[in-house]
């Protein structure tokens, strides 16, 4: 490993989530140097580093920085600690064991952003984080590295910890911002493309990952050139990927961004150590839940970003997921269309209603009811919801977790439609409904 | 929501291929309807906030970059835009939309209300796939749920297009039914036990655009397509638009018209919900006299029994006949069209030769202010950056669609406004500043905010209060709203406010009338020194001497005095034009006195109200669903009405009553149409001029008086002095609520149960200062009179006010009200004990 | 009763004071209100109204968007059986089939006992631990079939006291000091934050 490691340093440090162990370990350096620079300086570095958002949609940080409209407060920080899309892990071990990390990076953004107030959105489900999270920022409003008059300053910041309560969709920026203000997470309608002009209580603001600002204290402690040098040009730094589902050693690993390859990651030694009982690899999902899944193959792909978009997927938030031969296809197709039209929002009509149906569709075919015209009918609901079924996305919704539902189905039907045919082979008579009652 | 600037630039934009001028920042929805492009939705509504939920009106836009694919209700037209609305692919999505829609739908047409005129259905039909393909189960929901007395809700025919959780949020302010649960299991419903108690509650029947919301006095009583309808005005005092609605000469519902410069489609369910009381069974539909049946007046009758029209005028004209004009006085006329109102002024005023005419009740505000300030419209009001004042009363119990505009100016377009209510109303919140002066001391409070001369505190409101609401009023345009908010004030304090607004420069007014067509009334003379027109006796007989033959010189008696001379004795036959004195006048002893003195009293009404039922001749009128004719509303916008059913019975318009005594009296009216009306007034009223009354049915904004007229403003040159009120009493508002015991809401089979019971409002300081508890009876009592009562804690009321709404079932605030105080005062006495 | 107890007002006042707009601290009193009566009555949500000034209809609205806020009784614990994708791939299925058998109870049921209920959860973010699950919103990781058993002995021995009772979010809250406090500025409040005034004044 000739990279240093930035976000994960401190995962193997016992007491690395308190306050003492962050300091024995070079904690809050980044805040006082960024304490000597003007707000503008810093925000300078975090361009500089070319820092890619890790929470999926991997936009620029320091470039949605400056989407801020000068002169317009209150502004706010929103920290999206919502993790949920299936096969993603890597912010809730960074919210768990180097929370003051986080912490520090909130900080710096707020110092550079020129705000008072920052929303720390942390999902519900995570109970340990919370209170990780929690007695760290106690510790750190205790010591002045939050709050009024931060070491010494005039600079003053509130992190405020926010509880989410199990709703995947919040995860998405608007949808956050809604259920912050206390309604219902659905998503706001585009444009405004970022909540960066009117986001929170209609105030400009930032929403960004947990990953993404646990990178920003080494940034401004080594400089955002030195962050650059690290990775592929344009997928800088380092970044962290779960690898999890038939491999030998599944874990979170930090690698170098845009040099390390999926082989690397899925058959390396140093990493998931290779698909499990030396099984042949079926298919595997390079992003998370909502990217088109990959093959074989793609396996020489490197883990950046604008390779990964150019072969018809993303690296979105950074979730390997690996399926071995023994994988039933479509119970993995229909496993994740279901995830989508549980999590529907309910906001828009084809994702709300066709979701719902595709995981029907699918329920059937995988109970020996399905049909021959299922296959077009599966296809055709999902061109409703994506027209086209093209990568990236066209969508008749909001936002793209309808069409998210569509990336299974596409991908499945693309390699394997053979497993489709043999369920509705089974050919069992097909279920009529009359006024609700199957006859 | 397009609040977009009525005269901003043109633009050019592409639609379907062709090139068109619209308006710059305009919707694209919008935009491609005006140039006659449909564009099917379901969730957008130009009054209401977009959500975009639907995903119906996609279609494909390219401003440059190629196209794609846009919701038509989101995006904002812009120049050089390509729109086609029509492609292969915009079918394609569409279809997809429905199909979905249609998924869980139960496909119930046939048993729908909404069968007919349903837009899924329509669309179904015109986009539609044609054939399911969705084999699996529905989802299920308990068939209609009431969601409150008169709606009921059916959560399958539901396709969530927000349309009326939006209304019931952002449009009145009544978030009480939201979106529960998520994604495909969402549904819409009311908080458990918690009902979708809202004024408003019929708009969101009118604006589903499916069948999961009816309401119960349409639910199953007609297919659209055997409805025939008819635009017209209801008779209250705004001049709602509406469309009214019928089946078989029966009216069966009434939906709010989108006018722009009234209700935007909006009606309070008090006015949607009324028409029933005009099918009442208890409708005065043939003409009544006193005695028995002898076609003779007679006090000691055994009660009012049915007659003939013949035998009823026969009465009056012997009444009429050889009497002296000044012992013939008529009050009411409110309810009336202008046409009718004028037919009546001119029997009275011109062939009988009484001035005793007075359209008022005693709860009106005198004709010097309704008539003397400069007028401005709902809209001038609603202009951004302006700042409204109101010296009213609660807008969202009195005055419901105005609630509605003025509560959407302040929120979306930053209009200021200063809440000068006696009590914090449904407005307050949105108001810049809300003040609350103690009544009877409001004038002193609007003088310190015009003149910026501000005391320490006045009228119970701290100087810097005031000076912050000075500063807002300064250098801005200034519409004032001004009613009789309490009857517990007199109007001296309103008249002293008014005089100092009246200073400021860039100041308009819209006075609010109680009764539905009173400033009709007004402008055609139905009030004591007044001529049609906004003329007085002396300036505008000259006009109209020669058709009103017999004209008065002197100015008659007002309502007060026409009682008052009435329980003298000095009145020998007396006209109640839809009007209930004893209901409604303030003194309801004198109004009682006055009804047992008079030898003949003619009621011309819909209903046998209390007042009525003393009378000794009633004669059925046709109500506005009934008869044509025009509305003037306190912006002084002139409206039709237009007659959709048969009027019950041997009921008639009150004009042609008027017409049918002038001629029994021997002379001709000359009025045989509303239209002929028209014809008198035009030549002869200033204010008229121009009212193209053909035109009238084809604008959806009717016609506007914009000129004063000749009866100017009074100022108060006198401050009435200022009363402080010991620690023991309480100054009394009287209020009053949408649904209370007026009669249409009691004939109303919907309604009448809405009202409430009569209750004693104060603030929780106050009740814990008392030591009392919730719902304890109380004698309160002022200057001798005294009423029991029971207590209830209301937050709205300021400390050391107490409120109670006139005309409910129980205590009667009235009995406290005295003719010579400025303000009241009562004193609470606890220790009478029980409950309600 | 199930409005909040004194002392969780308290509380609620604490969080509340935190945002700008009081409506912001909706879900932090719904959780603390499941807290303390381990699920959301219609009671509870109607004191939330009060206290965020919404409507009661506003609560329900936004407490029946989220998962995690049961509107009806669940079992002591409540165990969120994971059947996200990677958990998916490693049996949770057969882990959920065996907690239905060994529990005698369908998802959503509740023992007769009381103690448990059980249900089928979307990804827990514990990927590379699957198949794992929750109890009471504490992570099990890699659970086959005995480690569920045993599980399962503990929890009814009550052996397992890091698992508080089901509603206990987080044992530890942040708690801001008020002298610490930046505190929040007015939502329609458009000044810049002092210190960046003087910062900008110091440059
Ligand atoms: C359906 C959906 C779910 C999302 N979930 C998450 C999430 O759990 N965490 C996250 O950081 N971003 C999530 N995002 C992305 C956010 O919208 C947003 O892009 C991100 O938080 C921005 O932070 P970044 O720029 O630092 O990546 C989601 C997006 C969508 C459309
Ligand atoms: S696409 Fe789905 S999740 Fe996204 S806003 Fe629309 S309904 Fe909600
Ligand atoms: S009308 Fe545009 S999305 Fe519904």
């Amino acid at each position: 490993m000739n990279f240093p490691l930035i976000t994960t340093s401190r995962w193997d440090v016992e007491d690395g989530h308190t306050l003492e162990g962050y300091l024995r370990t070079g904690g809050y350096k980044g805040l006082r140097r960024a304490l000597e620079m003007a707000p503008d300086q810093v925000h300078e570095e975090v361009k500089k580093a070319s820092l890619l958002g890790r929470g999926g949609a991997g936009f620029p940080a320091g470039i949605k920085w400056g989407f801020l409209p000068p002169d317009v407060w209150p502004r706010y920080l929103v920290v999206n600690g919502d993790e949920s899309e299936p096969g993603t892990y890597k912010d809730r071990i960074l919210i768990e064991r180097d929370p003051h990390q986080l912490i520090e990076g909130c900080v710096i953004a707020c110092f550079a952003l020129g705000l008072s107030q920052c929303f720390l959105y942390v999902r519900g489900e995570m109970a340990h984080g919370q209170e990780r999270i929690a007695s760290a920022l106690n510790e750190a409003y205790k010591h002045g590295y939050v709050g009024k008059n931060i070491l010494g300053t005039e600079f003053s910041v509130d992190v405020v910890l926010h509880w989410g309560a199990g709703a995947y969709i919040v995860g998405e920026e608007t949808a956050l911002i809604e259920s912050l203000e206390g309604n219902r997470g659905m998503p706001r309608l585009k444009p405004p493309y970022f909540p960066a002009s009117i986001g929170l209580y209609g105030k400009p603001t930032i929403v960004n990952n947990v990953e993404t600002l646990s990178n920003i204290p080494w940034i401004i402690e080594h400089g955002g050139d030195a962050f650059a040098e690290i990775g592929a040009e344009k997928s800088t730094g380092t970044r962290i990927f779960a690898v999890s589902g038939h491999v030998k050693n599944p874990g979170v690993f930090e690698v170098e961004f845009g040099i390390t390859t999926f082989r690397d990651l899925i058959m390396g030694e140093d990493y998931a150590g290779g698909i499990r009982d030396g099984n042949a690899l079926k298919a595997f999902i390079p992003g998370g839940a909502s990217a088109p899944w990959f093959f074989e193959e793609h396996l020489d792909t490197p883990l950046e970003k604008t390779i990964v978009d150019n072969e018809g997927s993303m690296l979105g938030s950074g979730a390997i997921v690996v399926m071995d031969e023994t994988t039933d296809i479509v119970k993995a197709c229909h496993n994740v269309v279901r995830f989508f039209s549980r999590e529907s929002c309910g906001k828009c009509t084809p994702c709300r209603e066709g979701t719902n149906w595709l995981e029907k569709i699918l329920d059937r075919i995988l109970n020996g009811h399905g049909r021959p015209e299922d296959i077009d009918l599966l296809l055709d609901v999902c061109d409703n919801i994506s027209p086209g079924i093209t990568w990236p996305p066209k969508q008749t919704t909001i936002c793209p977790l309808g069409p998210s539902a569509v990336s299974p189905i596409s991908s499945a039907l693309q390699r394997y439609r053979s497993e489709f045919d043999a369920y509705i082979a089974l050919n069992r008579a097909t279920p009529v409904t009359v006024e609700g009652r199957t006859v | 929501m397009t609040d977009i600037d009525q005269d901003s630039e043109l633009i050019s934009v592409t639609i379907d291929g062709q090139e068109v001028n619209v308006k710059s920042g305009e919707v694209l929805i919008d935009a491609c309807e005006e140039v006659g492009v449909d564009i099917p939705r379901f969730c957008y509504h130009k009054r209401m906030s977009q959500v975009g939920m639907c995903r119906m009106c996609i279609v494909e836009v390219d401003t440059g970059r190629g196209p794609s694919l846009q919701p038509s209700c989101m995006m904002n037209v812009s120049e050089g835009m390509i729109v086609d609305t029509q492609s292969e692919a915009i079918k394609k999505v569409q279809d997809g939309v429905l199909e979905f829609l249609l998924l869980n739908h139960p496909l119930d047409c046939p048993v729908c209300d909404k069968g007919g005129e349903c837009p899924l259905q329509d669309q179904t039909m015109a986009f539609g796939p044609g054939e399911t393909r969705f084999v699996e189960e529905k989802r299920h929901f308990e068939k209609p749920i009431p969601i409150n007395d008169n709606v009921f809700l059916d959560r399958e025919r539901c396709i969530l297009c927000d349309r009326c959780t939006r209304f019931a949020d952002e449009v009145v302010g009544d978030p009480l039914i939201q979106f529960i649960d998520r994604g495909n299991s969402t549904q819409v419903n009311t908080f458990p036990e918690d009902p979708f108690a809202s004024y408003f509650s019929g708009n969101i029947v009118q604006l589903c655009p499916v069948g999961a919301l009816t309401a119960k006095p349409y639910r199953f009583k007609a297919r659209p397509w055997d409805l025939e309808e008819i635009e017209s005005t209801y008779p209250n005092p705004l001049g709602d638009r509406i469309v009214v609605q019928s089946s078989r000469d029966q009216v069966l519902r009434l939906q709010g018209l989108d006018s722009e410069a009234v209700n935007w489609g909006w009606l309070c369910d008090k006015d949607r919900f009324s028409f029933e009381a005009f099918q009442s069974e208890y409708r005065l539909d043939n003409p009544l006299v006193r005695g028995g049946g002898l076609n003779k007046a007679n006090k000691l009758g055994t009660g009012l029994v049915a007659a003939s029209w013949a035998g009823a005028m026969s009465i009056i004209t012997e009444s009429l006949d050889g009497v002296n004009p000044d012992r013939v006085a008529v009050i009411g006329g409110a309810r009336l069209t202008n046409e009718s109102q004028y037919a009546w002024a001119k029997l009275a005023k011109g062939f009988i030769g009484t001035d005793n005419v007075s359209a008022d009740l005693g709860d009106e505000l005198p004709p010097d202010i309704l008539l003397g300030l400069p007028r401005a419209t709902i809209a001038d009001a609603c202009q951004p950056n302006s700042t409204i004042v109101l010296l009213t009363s609660d807008l969202k119990e009195e005055y419901g669609t105005l609630y509605i505009r003025l509560r959407h100016a302040a929120k979306n377009l930053g209009v200021n406004i200063i809440d000068l209510s006696p009590v914090e109303t449904a407005l307050s919140s949105d108001a810049a500043v809300s003040l609350h002066p103690l009544p009877g001391e409001v004038g002193n409070v609007v003088e310190a905010l015009v003149t910026g001369d501000i005391p320490r505190e006045v009228g119970g409101i701290s100087g810097e209060e005031i000076s912050q609401a000075h500063h807002i009023i300064k250098d801005t345009n200034v519409v004032v709203f001004v009613s009789r908010s309490s009857m517990g004030q007199s109007v001296i304090p309103i008249s002293e406010a008014l005089t100092s607004l009246q200073q400021l420069d860039n100041c308009r007014f819209i006075p609010l009338v109680r009764r539905a067509n009173t400033m009709g009334a007004l402008d055609m003379g139905m009030a004591p020194g007044l001529l049609p027109g906004r003329n007085s006796l002396s300036s505008g007989s000259s006009a109209f001497s020669d058709i009103w033959p017999n004209l008065p010189s002197e100015p008659g008696a007002n309502t007060k005095q026409i009682l008052q001379k009435a329980a003298n004795g000095e009145i020998d036959t007396l006209f109640l034009l839809g009007a209930d004195p004893i209901t409604d006048y303030p003194d309801k002893s004198i109004a009682k006195a006055a009804l047992q003195k008079v030898n003949t009293v003619i009621a011309v009404d819909l209903f046998v109200t209390p007042s009525v039922y003393e009378s000794d001749v009633a004669l059925p009128a046709a109500s506005f669903l009934e008869a044509n004719g025009s509305h003037t509303n306190v912006e002084g916008r002139i409206t039709p009405i237009r007659q959709k059913v048969t009027a019950p019975g041997t009921a008639r318009p009150d004009w042609m009553i008027a017409a049918e005594i002038s001629h029994r009296l021997g002379h001709d009216l000359g009025i045989d149409s509303p239209e002929d009306v028209w014809e008198e007034i035009n030549s002869r009223s200033a204010v008229h001029e121009g009212l193209d009354y053909e035109q009238l049915a084809h604008d959806d904004n009717g016609h506007l008086i914009t000129a004063t007229g000749r009866i100017p403003f009074i100022p108060v040159t006198e401050r009435v002095e200022t009363r402080p009120i010991d620690s023991y009493a309480m100054r009394l508002i009287v209020g009053k609520r949408m649904f209370d015991q007026g009669i249409v809401t009691q004939m109303s089979p919907s309604l009448c149960s809405l009202a409430e019971q009569s209750q004693l409002r104060i603030n929780q300081y106050d009740f814990n200062r008392l030591g009392i508890q919730e719902g304890t009876q109380v004698e309160v009592s002022s200057g001798g009179k005294s009423i029991s009562i029971s207590v209830k804690v209301d937050n709205r009321v300021p400390r050391s006010s107490a409120l109670i709404y006139a005309n409910l079932e129980g205590a009667d605030p009235r009995e406290l009200l005295s003719d010579d105080e400025h303000s009241i005062d009562i004193r609470i006495d606890p220790t009478v004990k029980g409950t309600a | 009763m199930s409005r909040l107890n004194e002392e969780n007002l308290r509380l609620a006042r604490q969080i509340l004071s935190l945002y700008p707009k009081k409506k912001s601290a909706m879900i932090p009193l719904l959780h603390l209100s499941q807290e303390q009566n381990g699920m959301v009555t219609n009671e509870a949500m109607e004191h939330i109204a009060e206290l965020v000034e919404v409507t009661p209809a506003e609560v329900l609205g936004t407490c029946s968007f989220y998962e995690m806020f049961k509107r009806h009784p669940v079992g002591e614990y409540q165990i969120n059986i994971c059947h996200g994708i990677s958990c998916h791939l490693l049996g949770a299925e057969e882990v959920l089939e065996h907690a239905e058998e060994s529990l005698g109870v369908r998802e959503g049921e509740i023992t007769k006992d009381g103690k448990f209920s059980f249900e089928g959860v979307e990804c827990i973010a514990a990927c590379t631990e699957a198949p794992c699950l929750q109890v009471n919103y504490r992570y099990i990781n890699k659970v086959n079939l005995d480690a569920f058993n045993e599980l399962i002995t503990d929890l009814r021995n009550d052996q397992k006291a890091e698992i508080p009772k089901h509603g206990t979010l987080a044992k530890t809250r942040q708690k801001i000091p008020s002298e610490k406090l930046a505190g929040p500025s007015g939502v329609e409040d458009a000044t810049p934050p002092e210190w960046l005034q003087r910062n900008k004044e110091s440059q």
